[in-house]
């Protein structure tokens, strides 16, 4: 990365609670950092732990999943769904070495265009201490140990070739 | 004459158990059908080879090679290159080929950890003092010899090189094979990069299925041996993780036959882009509590996430390894 | 990379809108264009000023057929305000409206951002998003949901009598489900209104014996709702109707009864009167009580012990029942189950409890009284027929009334709550007038914003009624100076005079303010409805749809949505009337397509959705042996979609491709 890094959040806002309170910060003209990408869903619920892995590998340094409070779902129970995943993949993301500060499930309600700001501060700036998790930048490093072996086989190949080609053409003559 | 008019077929294993070559075998008298209609030119657990023999082939010359076990070393990372290059059509064999398979979950840990594990600390060692490491160079009899050298990462065979197809299964069944090499053999084949096994889930063909009930609601979890497995019963509503419904099917279901649950080795549906990812998404979707503290405590009861959700797929999940790692060395 | 789809090539409209200075200011909106510009899939892109206006609309309808779209994308407001709109001009356009995507920019970015540059970088990135995202859209249809023509008003204060009533006048069936014995809720206790002086019973009676006797509307008074299933035009509504003890058929309310209970004598405080009257064990509620039925007290009827049936009492009221036999112990309580369309939601408020401000003395001086407790004292009506007497027997010759008692206030309830000041100079004028006394308001600021209010203010300034401006530090009854023994002093910072006063009174008056009801949050959780931050019941949007709530077919009317007076709670009913009807009379609803469907081939079986869905939309089909949703009854929460752990099922709208393109797009733009 040539300029200076700064986090990027991608966040998983429910329609009914966390989107409506984050318009609720934009009409009450509230300012918070900038550093975040909401995509919009139905419900916490529809939260596919596939998404947020995915955007951690393709560059996020942390992803927000925003619901509505426990008890308050628009459609029952779906945030208690997302809860129980989010519960596990805790864990998980700990065994794969991501810090606990860069996924975050919180709940906010319609009212809460406070807290939208809030919570959006705080992550940016945690995320900020600890650093870019360039999952991208990773996986290349971690394929370099074949490109330098792919260009050694390449040499050896390249090499052999002309020596098979040179051994087999009287052989082909007289098949 | 010509060595022959029959296609080349040829075997070969990199970081694996030996099972995929034991499903050849398992052909049985099907194998005298495969032997006969086809020209092994490389098979090294049953024939002795010279790289330089497979050298020395001409490019694209072998019909399709099945190449089983994952690639983790620089010698199976050249083998690799060199059979796609020498091959038409290169198969993944096998869950390790596919998907990275049980060595996959090397990627949970740094290469000098493991090295100091199995060459220093085991208990089992008698490996006699100083404990010795492999070297990748070392002189012999005024020879210098080399050996490969373990890659930090593991990989499924697609991260190295271009795959054909895929015959998942850790190991894939005698039957799925035989359709594999018979769809082959005719030029019946689907198009490129499909994975040669149903597109569905397990439950499909599991005798199981119908005494799941419409109304899971998971209370604890049992690791199999914590339990004397009722043989008729689905294993989540007995509270054992089992990976069908995110396991494509094809396999005959063998596991829950033989009352053991499923352990995804068949890999994930083309719609799913992480298996373990998925399980753990409707598994845990399924546990009864809504605290987080009673949700994590009915958890505890899968302490290793990664190797139960993960366990034939990991190098080819979303993170492909523990990201915190370091890409070379220590 | 062009996305090839079985549709074709990929034509999409970028627009970028100004929105006058609301994005443009932040966003460097041309440069945002430019960037789209040059995205695979991008037939053109424009940035302009106001999208939404007619111009802008016909701007994307010319373009689609000039160019040849097929996608649309507009980077504009939040989806919540316009998305309705742009599908519209997409669909005039000629293209399906589903093909179109939005993208936030102003509440998301524009407002909430300082910084140009990186606003301006994360409109790309969010337009980037949404290029991704709109090549895998779908035609969609909208799907219909018939409405029931039947209407549940919740509530039977004059906000849900008003809303009954004119549902009704339109031909609409009523449910108007009422928890007290009688309709009329605190309308029903106040004397006189503000201000016109009109006696409250007077306007308020006539329209509860309407709705008493309307063919169209179903009373269930003494009852409450319990259970709401079901969604927007088909809803099942449980209601426990509690026992009165007395058959509601066959009573006449002659009130014969009451005045042959074994107790001569009322005992038992009585609700109505705040506490301040009395009662018999077998009581109606006010003499204009709608429905004119009595009602049994099962804790202190003598037939009763602590609630439960003795039948050790002689039960003379039975006896003046006589042949109409409509006393009837036996009685149980009913469950009913109702299915209606839409529903009313019209609970009221209660008041701020006066104890929570230990220091004005509530509960401990007797003569400091709550504002309701005063109405009911001044009413003919009342327990002591409108004769202003002290709990002592005096009368008093100086009365304090202190405004703005638990409202405006941080340490108990922000807000103020509206119509206090107005009642306070209402009851300043009732007091004077029954007592000649010497009436102070002391007051904040005097906040008369309704119409003919600030007249009335006029008016009582010229009655001679004092008004100190200071809010009071604390009601006493320790005396300083012999004129203050037997007194309550007020001790109060004169603000506009410039120092602190003692004021002696015989009576103080706590003007308390309007709080949503104990039960609020347990009553929205079972309408499926917000609360706002203050716990009152939250509109869906306080310009644009302030009788709405985030649920469809749920409406609100009155103060249950905020503190008001009875002229603007009558409109909202009215209104939230009109919006019921808008439903009932066009006969369906359209609902957004972004239902969850099982791809019937690939399903397993697996069973694993079926537990989640809290509307039972999927089922196991036996036959079949897989999943099958019922797309009338989904919802599209996506929850099944999220779970299926091979991918079977997809939903609409939020297909699995759309949001990883979206998460691609979003990090795409560094």
């Amino acid at each position: 990365m040539n300029k200076e890094w700064k986090p990027r959040i991608v966040a998983f806002f429910c329609n009914w609670c966390t989107y409506t309170a984050a318009d609720l910060a934009g009409v009450s003209r509230l300012k918070y950092a900038a550093n975040i990408r909401v995509i919009r869903l139905m419900c916490s619920g529809r939260v596919d732990p596939q998404f947020i892995l995915d955007a951690l590998s393709k560059g996020a340094d942390g992803v927000l999943i925003g619901g509505c409070h426990p008890g308050d779902c628009h459609y029952v129970e779906g945030n208690y769904k997302l809860l129980r995943r989010f519960q596990m993949l805790k864990r998980m993301l700990k065994d794969l070495g991501i810090e606990e500060q860069r996924v975050r499930l919180e709940w906010i309600s319609a009212a809460e265009g406070e807290k939208v700001k809030r919570v959006v501060n705080e992550m940016v700036g945690q995320v900020q201490k600890l650093g870019p998790l360039g999952i991208p930048q990773k996986f290349e490093e971690w394929d370099k140990e074949m490109e330098h072996f792919a260009t050694q086989v390449a040499e050896k190949d390249a090499a052999c070739a002309c020596a098979c080609a040179e051994r087999d053409k009287p052989a082909l003559a007289t098949a | 004459m010509s060595a022959s008019s029959k296609p080349k077929i040829a075997f070969y294993w990199c970081a694996s158990c030996g099972g995929c070559e034991e499903t050849v075998v398992d052909l049985a008298e099907d194998i005298l059908g495969v032997v006969a209609a086809v020209d092994i030119v490389l098979w090294p657990v049953a024939m002795d080879f010279k790289y330089k023999s497979i050298e020395a082939m001409p490019d694209k010359s072998i019909t399709a090679t099945l190449l089983n076990g994952a690639i983790r070393s620089t010698e199976q990372e050249e083998m690799a290159r060199l059979l796609r290059r020498k091959s038409q059509f290169l198969i993944a064999y096998g869950s390790c080929a596919v998907s990275g398979g049980i060595p996959g979950l090397a990627n949970q840990f740094p290469r000098e950890q493991i090295l100091k594990f199995n060459y220093e600390d085991a208990p089992t060692l008698g490996n006699g003092r100083p404990k010795t490491r492999p070297q990748l160079k070392f002189a012999e009899a005024g020879r210098e010899v080399s050996l490969p050298e373990l890659h930090n990462v593991v990989r499924s065979l697609d991260q190295v090189v271009e795959v054909d197809y895929y015959v998942p299964g850790c190991p894939p069944t005698p039957k799925l094979t035989k359709a594999a090499v018979t769809a082959l053999l005719e030029g019946k084949l689907p198009p490129k990069g499909s994975v040669l096994a149903p597109d569905i889930a397990l439950c499909d063909e599991c005798f199981r299925k119908k005494t799941k009930p419409t109304n899971l609601s998971i209370t604890e979890f049992k690791r199999p041996h914590q339990l004397l497995a009722d043989p008729d019963l689905c294993f989540l509503a007995q509270g054992v993780v089992c990976m069908g419904p995110a396991t494509r099917s094809g396999c005959g279901s063998q596991c829950t036959n033989g009352n053991m649950p499923c352990t995804g080795c068949f890999g994930p549906t083309s719609r799913v882009r992480d298996q373990g990812l998925k399980i753990m998404s409707s598994v845990c979707a399924n546990v009864a509590p809504k605290e987080e503290g009673d949700i994590d405590k009915v958890l505890a009861g899968i302490p290793d996430p990664i190797g139960t959700f993960y366990r034939y797929g990991f190098a080819k999940s979303m993170l492909r390894r523990k990201v915190n790692l370091q890409a070379n060395g220590k | 990379m062009m996305k090839q789809q079985a549709n074709g090539e990929i034509r999409i409209g970028f627009y970028i809108c100004h929105c006058g200075h609301n994005i443009a200011a932040m966003v460097d909106c041309p440069d945002v264009a430019k960037y789209v510009e040059k995205l695979p899939g991008v037939a053109l892109s424009r940035d302009y000023k106001y999208m939404c206006s007619d111009p802008g609309q016909e701007l994307i309808q010319k373009d689609i057929r000039e160019f040849k779209l097929n996608r649309v994308v507009v980077a504009s407001c939040s989806p919540l305000l316009h998305e309705h709109t742009f599908r519209g001009a997409t669909e005039a356009g000629g293209l399906n409206p589903f093909f179109f995507h939005m993208v936030n920019i102003r509440e998301h970015d524009s407002w909430v951002h300082t910084d140009r540059k990186e606003a301006t970088e994360k409109a790309k990135a969010l337009a980037r998003a949404a290029i991704e995202r709109v090549a895998y859209h779908q035609a969609l249809e909208v799907k219909r949901v018939p409405i029931h023509p039947d209407v549940l008003v919740v509530g039977g204060g004059i906000a849900g009598i008003h809303a009954a009533m004119t549902l009704a006048n339109a031909g609409k069936k009523v449910f108007l489900v009422e928890r007290e014995p009688s309709i009329g809720g605190h309308m029903a206790k106040f004397d006189k209104t503000f201000p016109t002086l009109d006696c409250a019973a007077c306007i308020l009676t006539p329209k509860m014996s309407a709705v008493g006797a309307h063919a169209n509307i179903t009373l269930w008074s003494y009852s409450e709702v319990t259970k709401v299933d079901g969604y927007v035009g088909n809803f099942t509504v449980t209601v426990k109707r509690k026992p009165r003890y007395v058959n509601e058929d066959l009573c006449t309310g002659c009130q014969e009864c009451i005045a042959n209970c074994v107790y001569k004598e009322p005992k038992f405080a009585d609700e109505f009167n705040e506490g301040l009257g009395k009662r018999k064990p077998i009581y109606i509620s006010f003499p204009q009580a709608t429905p004119q039925v009595v009602l049994i007290d099962p804790e202190v009827c003598l037939n009763f012990k602590r609630g439960t049936l003795t039948d050790k009492c002689k039960k003379t009221c039975v006896e003046a029942c006589g042949e109409k036999k409509a006393i009837d112990f036996k009685q149980m309580e009913e469950i009913k189950e109702i299915k209606v369309g839409t529903i009313i939601v019209a609970t009221g408020f209660q008041t701020f409890d006066a104890k929570r401000i230990p220091q004005y003395g509530y509960g401990i001086y007797p003569n400091v009284y709550t504002s309701l407790e005063v109405e009911r004292l001044v009413n003919a009506s009342g327990p002591t027929g409108g004769e202003v007497m002290l709990r002592d027997g005096r009368h008093p010759k100086a009365i304090g009334i202190i405004h703005c008692v638990g409202s405006r206030d941080k340490k108990t309830n922000r807000w103020c709550s509206r119509v206090c000041c107005m009642y306070s100079l209402k009851l300043a004028h009732l007091l004077k007038e029954h007592t000649e006394a010497e009436i102070f308001n002391f007051y904040i600021d005097m906040r008369t914003p309704g119409k003919s209010y600030e007249e009335f203010y006029d008016k009582l300034l010229e009655e001679g009624v004092h008004f100190i401006r200071g809010r009071v530090g604390e009601v006493t009854d320790w005396a300083m100076t012999p004129e203050e023994e037997g007194k309550l002093v007020l001790r109060v910072e004169d603000t506009l005079a410039g120092f602190v006063r003692r004021i002696p009174v015989d009576m103080v008056v706590l003007a308390t303010g309007l709080e949503p009801q104990a039960d609020a949050q347990a009553v929205r959780r079972m309408f499926n409805m917000s609360c706002g931050s203050e716990g009152f019941f939250l509109e869906r949007h306080p310009k644009l749809a302030p009788v709405n709530t985030f649920t469809d077919g749920i409406y609100l009317a009155g103060a249950c949505q905020g503190p008001r007076d009875i002229p603007d709670t009558v409109a909202q009913a009215g209104a939230a009337a009109a919006e019921a009807m808008v439903l009932i009379d066009k006969g369906y609803m359209e609902q957004e397509p972004n239902t969850a469907y099982v791809l019937q081939e690939e399903c397993s079986g697996c069973k694993s959705c079926i537990p989640l869905c809290p509307y039972t939309a999927i089922t196991f089909d036996e036959v079949k042996e897989k999943a099958s949703i019922n797309e009338a009854l989904c919802k599209g929460c996506g929850t099944c979609v999220a779970s299926c752990p091979s991918g079977s099922i997809a939903q609409r709208l939020f297909e699995d491709d759309e949001v990883f393109s979206e998460i691609k797009g979003v990090l795409a733009y560094e």
